[in-house]
């Protein structure tokens, strides 16, 4: 299997690849020891500013730094230009998927997607259908992750619809790579990540119900310090210029949301929640829930507040789901996907399952309700009892499977004790829906797996990052 | 037969609570089977009440209290005319596609018991094999009040082999979507024949898709179908999508509740039709 390095393409054949020259140039000049000196100040930065992550069943500690990699990836203007558009079409799609099986369903009956995966999904939402969220807007922020295996093989490998996470560490990166290399972005037209927050505070406002004021109210809604993603919610409450709230924090009267503040009670028009849709309003969903406010889909169900996510979104990042992600495209869009998916084996159809058991030690098989890299196997990498556990796994309930082919994840240049060594990375850009339609940041984040031949990058599986730099022709 | 609700729900607090909110699903709608010729919600508080729908078509009261209070009570009285229709559901808004109505919830997970004791349910015959499951499930659960709480799974109660009406409905509905029969929970009313009119809560009971049928009602707790006794408030998939009520309050401290529930025929009013 020949890797693409994103330096170096393919097999590393035909030299340095145009974008990445004067980066190459660069390293070829720096005295060896001064990216291992910046690497280490860029640590410390971080360590001071307080930039952690908690990660589940880590025993050691319960917040450490995510790794950050000083070597920048960089994707280059053409190579950009074909990414956005794919992106915001799929994008634009999801939303079009979701009003459709909140409302009319006609891509169930028109069998492009099966009812049950739909209906039964444990994301979907019945207490939406018939609901509307304001303007349309479903999927306020997406964060789809994209993986490279040649020069034009770009594939989405997940849609994070939900509550997606990493726009601060996009943003941090870059805050970072400018104080310590200066230089190099005198080299480089690379494009501003920094308008990412003034884009976000435009899609939330648009997005407000028609009833809320010129200047609608925005809250970043976080499960509080807890939570894995704390760092990030007041980070981005910061640079959006609105307040961070707890559930505690709000409450709903006659229909309508307010914020407890010094002054008194202010109204709510825009939450962006980054608390589960389970758990955001006990007296609909999870009872016992302390993360939520009681009456807040009365709220929503009226039109009176904008959630960002809306609830129930969640169906449409489903392993399950995604696999029909084409089909989708196709039927809400009328063009063709601009941007692939993985070619996706689904479990529940038996010729593919046969196919699947008979290949274990080859392909990635994943739970279709897992995330952050749990509840899979990679089946190159397991051991035989591994395997063997997930052959009864999926014998037993194979419609809770997909499995995929390995993919040769593209590698980029990372710094590995005191050298330059190639390490596998993939791509978050972030999509970001209004009233005025679908845009992409220009950058995102790129995730890299540090351990030699790893294919895991999930953060919570010990990957660390990079700065993304996307180039402006 | 026309059936007299008279329902009220008293709230006592130690220490006043200083807002509460209260998602109320207790008024019912009229269908087929049913029709309301009247019915009234209100609380003896300074309290807003707002009516909507919820997306399964029960009608919804939305109750917000921001003065303190140390004592509240919701007031539901109301008259239905009811009429036998063999159990079968007619002229309800069905808002949903019925497969939303295989969804498995908390409340209605089947475990490997229950999965082993619906196996003997499955087949053909629908109507018949679903009246069995409710028989089945009428012997085998004992009804005890004092067995089980509100957020008992059908699991648990499967085991402890005891408990009410909602136990009933949960196990049903555990075991009847374990065999691909889309069915839902419903609380309601039930007038008892045998003249008891004081209840100490709300009836439960389940309904079923049943093949050229429709939605037919079962009641595992009492091992017949809803007739003319029966009336129908609010569906769901479980309790919690068809509890009389979810609230919550701010503040308070010490809360206790108590339920008067009188449910009764009306045989002179039924000749002012």
């Amino acid at each position: 299997m020949s890797v693409f390095d994103e330096m170096g393409g393919l097999g590393g054949g035909g030299g340095v690849r145009a974008c990445y020259q004067p980066l190459a140039r660069w390293l070829a000049e720096a005295p060896a020891e001064l990216l291992e000196a910046r690497s280490r100040q860029a640590e410390l930065y971080f360590r001071r500013m307080g930039i952690t992550f908690s990660v589940y069943g880590a025993a050691d500690s319960n917040e450490r730094l995510i790794p950050f990699d000083v070597v920048p990836r960089i994707v280059s203007a053409p190579e950009w230009l074909a990414l956005e558009a794919g992106l915001v079409q799929r994008v634009a799609a999801i939303n079009l998927f979701l009003k459709d099986i909140y409302g009319r369903q006609e891509c169930i009956r028109a069998g492009i997607v099966p009812a049950d995966i739909v209906l039964t999904n444990p994301h979907f939402r019945p207490e939406m259908v018939g609901r509307r969220p304001p303007q349309d807007v479903w999927v306020h922020i997406a964060g789809v992750d994209l993986v490279r295996t040649a020069e034009d093989g770009f594939y989405v490998l997940e849609d994070n619809v939900r509550t997606p996470s990493g726009m601060s560490y996009m943003l941090e990166n870059r805050e970072m790579m400018m104080r310590l290399f200066p230089d190099l972005f005198s080299e480089y037209p690379v494009r501003p990540v920094e308008t990412y927050t003034d884009m976000l505070l435009s899609a939330l406002q648009s997005s407000a119900p028609s009833s809320a004021t010129r200047d609608p109210c925005v809250v970043v809604l976080t499960p509080g310090p807890y939570n894995s993603a704390y760092y990030e919610h007041s980070f981005l409450a910061d640079k959006l210029g609105v307040e961070l709230v707890e559930g505690g924090d709000l409450y709903v009267n006659d229909g309508q949301v307010f914020m407890r503040t010094t002054e008194g009670p202010k109204k709510v028009d825009v939450i962006y929640r980054r608390v589960d849709d389970d758990f955001l309003d006990p007296l609909t969903f999870n009872p016992e829930s302390a993360l939520g406010v009681p009456g807040l889909m009365t709220a929503y169900q009226a039109g009176n507040v904008t959630l960002a996510n809306a609830v129930g979104t969640g169906v449409a990042d489903d392993k399950a789901v995604y696999t029909y992600m084409p089909e989708i495209i196709r039927f809400f869009t009328g063009e063709e996907p601009l941007l692939h998916n993985v070619p996706t084996w689904r479990c529940r159809e038996p010729d593919a399952l046969k196919e699947v058991l008979s290949r274990l030690d080859e392909l990635v098989v994943k739970e279709v309700g897992g995330s952050g890299g749990y509840g899979m196997l990679i089946g190159p990498a397991a051991t035989k009892a591994e395997i063997e556990t997930f052959r009864k796994k999926l014998a037993a309930d194979p419609a809770a499977f997909i499995a995929q082919p390995t993919l040769a994840l593209s590698t980029a240049p990372t710094l590995c004790h005191g050298g330059l060594a190639g390490r596998h990375v993939d791509l978050r850009p972030f999509v970001l829906t209004g009233a005025k339609g679908v845009e992409v940041a220009p950058g995102g984040l790129t995730r890299v797996a540090l351990n030699e031949g790893s294919l895991v990058v999930n953060s919570s599986q010990g990957g660390g990052t990079k700065d993304t730099w996307v180039l402006d022709a | 037969m026309l059936i007299r609700v008279e329902y009220s729900t008293r709230y006592d607090y130690e220490r006043a609570p200083h807002f509460v909110v209260q998602v109320l699903r207790k008024t019912p709608r009229s269908c087929e089977s049913q029709h309301v010729r009247r019915w009234a919600i209100e609380s003896d508080v300074d309290a807003r009440i707002r009516q909507s729908e919820d997306a399964f078509g029960n009608i919804v009261h939305t109750l917000y209290s921001e003065k303190p209070v140390d004592t509240m009570t919701i007031s539901v009285f109301g008259e239905v005319d009811t009429s036998d229709t063999g159990g079968v559901l007619q002229g309800w808004p069905e808002r949903q596609h019925a497969l939303v109505y295989l969804r498995t919830t908390p409340l209605t997970a089947a475990d490997e018991a229950i999965r082993d004791f619906a196996s003997g349910f499955g087949g053909e015959n629908g109507l018949e094999q679903l009246h069995a499951l409710m028989n089945a499930i009428n012997d085998r659960i004992g009804f005890d009040t004092g067995a089980t709480g509100v957020s008992h799974t059908a699991e648990k109660a499967f085991a402890l082999g005891r408990g009410v009406c909602q136990d009933h409905a949960h196990i049903f509905l555990a075991a009847a979507r374990w065999l691909g029969v889309p069915s839902r929970y419903v609380s309601g009313h039930l007038r008892r024949s045998d003249g008891q009119v004081e209840q100490e809560a709300a009836h439960a009971w389940v309904e079923a898709l049943v093949d050229g049928l429709g939605w037919v009602g079962f009641d595992p707790a009492n091992g017949l179908c809803p007739d003319e006794n029966y009336v129908r408030v609010a569906s769901g998939l479980d309790y919690l999508g068809a509890s009389p009520v979810r609230g919550s309050s701010y503040g308070g401290m010490g809360e206790s509740m108590s339920v008067q529930l009188r449910v009764h025929s009306h045989p002179q009013s039924q000749h002012q039709q």
